[in-house]
């Protein structure tokens, strides 16, 4: 094979089959022959249905690349609507002059985070373009898992009252931080890593402990502020979140306070925000906490009846001020 | 966080809010001339712990939101020079010129880095042989002195292609203009880092020639509530001087090291405030000796350029007489993500502040 | 942009200085400041140390906060 990839790669043609072939069949230990459509027979069930495009800049950073992002955002994305995550197609769009080898880590990386999180990668597309009309590689990954049986309410938060708890499972930040520290352009260093983790393992033992998980989301870009906002007016309820309790690393601190960023903003690929019926949160937490992604899980506010639907923080010396979405970008290529 | 964390010890803040509240027996208006200063009192919350009649406004403190508009058309213009590279610090690429933004020129191809210091500029010129590398030099004393070494080592180096694009301004000059102009105020709460620099001593004129006390203060909540107390006992006690809150960093001669470095550098020239007008003797240029680094001396140029929105109110909030709810334009045209006016680009401007930090009593 | 945070050196080499701030490092300019440490704390605004943190002021002003905390009345 070449070491670089080229426009002939993408022509459907010899290079093309030889590249999937290699690169990707026997990594994602794909069924052949390789047919047009992936068939899927689960009756009875109720399927979830995701998908998401990746554009990270740069492709590798401290704690995964592109492709292990591929892989836990889309079944992260199944875990928190309560579907057991199953099957994942992926997209590649390569740019004429991506090295082979790059391709080749990416792929095992998704190879080994889909075995991780007990998904398949059943079919997918590659297509290459000129040099300079897509930045080195972009990635769309969809995915589909059969949803557990009357959890529709976990999307919406429609059984969400006043008086219930929310909880996060982690520090926040560090996914955001670690991208910022790997672009090289910035005058600092930090050993802080990302936190892309498939979380539907985790998020499958709270399910099965506790009944009373009302609400669950996965904290991406825009943040804590962000998931907080939206849930405000999808429940038309006020939230309140202590910012003592909100845990923050170090070092992200140092960085937020040098730099001027609010941890509540920034980006994670690793954190699910979850609302528990009030009395049930400390269960919950002692669950999450027996596990590795959940090992600095904390309870972080509660939600509070307010037509205002305004998302509150108590600061840590006692004051009150809004929490607002953030606006605009906080750092672009995030995810 | 050491220097940080026991400055926020709530059981402290608590006390001092305490303390606040038996002290009051006016209504005080306090202003804050540091950006610093007005996003750590919305961040923390502290307009929501005090009592109805203790106002805090803020002042022209954020050195983004009084650079002028023609001084962002210019720096448009010049990064649409060929060879040039713009080097800026993160704050000022949003803020609105006339009719464009660095940060829309970045994204339409211009050549504007990002830099966290003068020193990342500089090194960009030594990299960047073939370019002009200018530098945007934004901030007051507290940042003025980091410019100068760099001008220094540009100098000693014979750095050819680093040039520097001056905004940089002095905060005593602002603050009497403020007071000259009207604003109704009790006491200044004053710029920690700024003072840090030039030591307590610049504030004297303003007890000595308007009565106004002020309190040179720190940026932990603790330390803005001492200050607080402080400005309030100065007034009851009809007692105004200068004091410094912030004695961990702040001395009464400052930083002698940065302070010669200025001089050796700059010098006080008339300068515009966004806002503000021209105020005499309040912004700094580069002396003769190094007047073959200012890239309006190598390449002058000029542009036409608009005033802002004509219901924009900044500067009457710079001036501390009104504040963002009274801006008609204030979260309904002018938000974070649309900034019309200069006070909401900044994530220190009064606006900006205030409309992400709105606290709740 | 008056961002300076408290930042610990801990490490000089010239002019430059490494400084941490809950465990990022940052570059610091020590032009500015004489007789600096490894150890000594520093604000650090914009590339530079523009000041040092005096440890005995900083106890004094905690001690005063420590007073009124404990303090009954005014």
């Amino acid at each position: 094979m070449n070491d670089f990839i080229s426009l002939n790669h993408g022509s459907g043609g010899k290079l093309t089959h030889e590249l999937i072939e290699k690169v990707f069949v026997k990594r994602f230990s794909m069924s052949e022959p390789l047919t047009d459509s992936f068939i899927i027979k689960e009756s009875g069930s109720t399927l979830a249905f995701t998908t998401d495009s990746y554009v990270v800049d740069p492709l590798f950073f401290p704690g995964g690349n592109i492709g292990k992002l591929a892989i836990c955002g889309t079944v992260n994305d199944l875990a928190v609507s309560g579907a057991d995550p199953m099957y994942i197609a992926a997209s590649f769009i390569i740019e004429e002059g991506f090295p082979i080898d790059d391709l080749v880590l990416i792929a095992d990386s998704m190879a080994e985070e889909a075995a991780k999180a007990g998904v398949k990668i059943v079919t997918g597309d590659t297509k290459v373009v000129d040099k300079g009309k897509c930045d080195k590689l972009f990635i769309t990954t969809s995915g589909t898992g059969i949803l557990r049986p009357d959890m529709d309410y976990i999307s919406t938060g429609k059984m969400i009252k006043p008086g219930d708890k929310l909880i996060i499972n982690g520090p926040l930040g560090n996914h955001a931080i670690a991208i910022l520290g790997a672009r090289n352009n910035m005058a600092f260093r930090t050993t802080v890593t990302s936190d892309c983790a498939s979380l539907n393992h985790l998020i499958h033992k709270a399910l099965q402990s506790c009944k009373e998980i009302l609400f669950m989301r996965d904290v991406t870009r825009g943040g804590l502020a962000t998931v907080l906002n939206e849930l405000a007016g999808m429940i038309k309820c006020g939230i309140m979140v202590t910012e003592a309790s909100i845990p923050v690393d170090d070092q992200v601190r140092g960085l937020c306070e040098m730099l001027g960023f609010d941890p509540l903003f920034l980006a994670n690929e690793g954190k699910v925000l979850m609302v528990v019926s009030a009395g049930e949160e400390n269960k919950v937490v002692e669950i999450l906490k027996s596990d590795p992604l959940g090992s600095y899980s904390e309870v972080i506010g509660e939600i509070i009846a307010d037509k205002r639907e305004l998302v509150v923080l108590n600061t840590s010396v006692g004051g009150k001020r809004i929490i607002d979405m953030p606006a605009g970008i906080q750092l672009p290529r995030i995810c | 966080m050491k220097y940080i964390d026991e400055f926020r010890n709530k059981d402290f803040v608590t006390k001092l809010v305490d303390l606040i509240y038996r002290s009051v027996i006016h209504n005080y208006t306090f202003m804050e001339v540091c950006g610093g200063h007005t996003s750590a009192i919305q961040r923390f919350g502290i307009p929501s712990l005090l009592p109805e009649n203790v106002r805090l406004i803020s002042g022209p403190g954020c050195p983004v939101c009084v650079t002028g508009t023609d001084f962002i058309d210019k720096a448009i213009a010049y990064s649409k020079m060929e060879d040039v590279i713009i080097t800026t610090y993160g704050d000022l690429i949003k803020v609105p010129g006339s009719s464009s933004s660095l940060e829309k020129e970045k994204a339409a191809g211009a050549n504007i880095r990002i830099v966290l210091s003068g020193l990342d500029a500089l090194e960009f010129a030594r990299l960047n042989a073939a370019k002009k590398i200018i530098f945007l030099g934004i901030g007051f004393e507290t940042t003025a002195p980091g410019t100068a070494v760099t001008i220094k080592l540009a100098a000693k180096e014979n750095i050819g292609n680093f040039f520097l694009f001056s905004a940089h301004k002095l905060m005593p000059p602002a603050m009497e203009a403020i007071i000259k102009n009207g604003a109704s105020l009790d006491g200044f709460i004053c710029p920690g880092h700024v003072a840090a620099i030039t030591g307590s001593s610049i504030f004297d004129f303003i007890p000595e020639r308007y009565n106004l006390g002020c309190v040179v203060t720190g940026f932990e909540p603790a330390d803005i509530l001492l200050s607080i107390l402080m400005l309030i006992k100065m007034v009851n006690q009809n007692t105004p001087k200068v004091e410094i809150q912030y004695n961990r960093a702040v001395t009464l001669c400052g930083n002698l090291i940065a302070q010669r470095c200025l001089s050796e550098v700059f010098e006080s020239c008339d300068a515009s405030w966004r806002g503000l007008g021209v105020i005499p003797l309040s912004g700094l240029k580069l002396r003769k000796d190094f007047e073959r680094f200012d890239i309006e001396n190598i390449l002058p140029i000029k542009i036409v350029f608009k005033e802002d929105n004509e219901l924009c109110i900044c500067g009457e909030i710079l001036r501390g007489l009104k504040t963002p709810e009274d801006c008609p334009l204030f979260s309904e045209i002018c938000f974070p993500e649309n900034p019309l006016g200069a006070c909401m680009v900044s994530n220190e401007g009064a606006c900006n502040s205030w409309y992400k930090y709105r606290f709740v009593k | 942009m008056c961002l300076s945070i408290p930042a610990k050196i801990i490490s000089i080499d010239g002019s430059m200085a490494e400084v941490s701030a809950g465990g990022a490092i940052f570059s610091a300019g020590l032009h500015i400041i004489e007789n600096a440490r490894v150890g000594d704390y520093i604000l650090l605004h914009a590339g530079f140390a523009i000041q040092k943190i005096s440890e005995k002021e900083a106890e004094e002003t905690l001690k005063l906060f420590e007073e009124m905390n404990n303090s009954l009345n005014e």
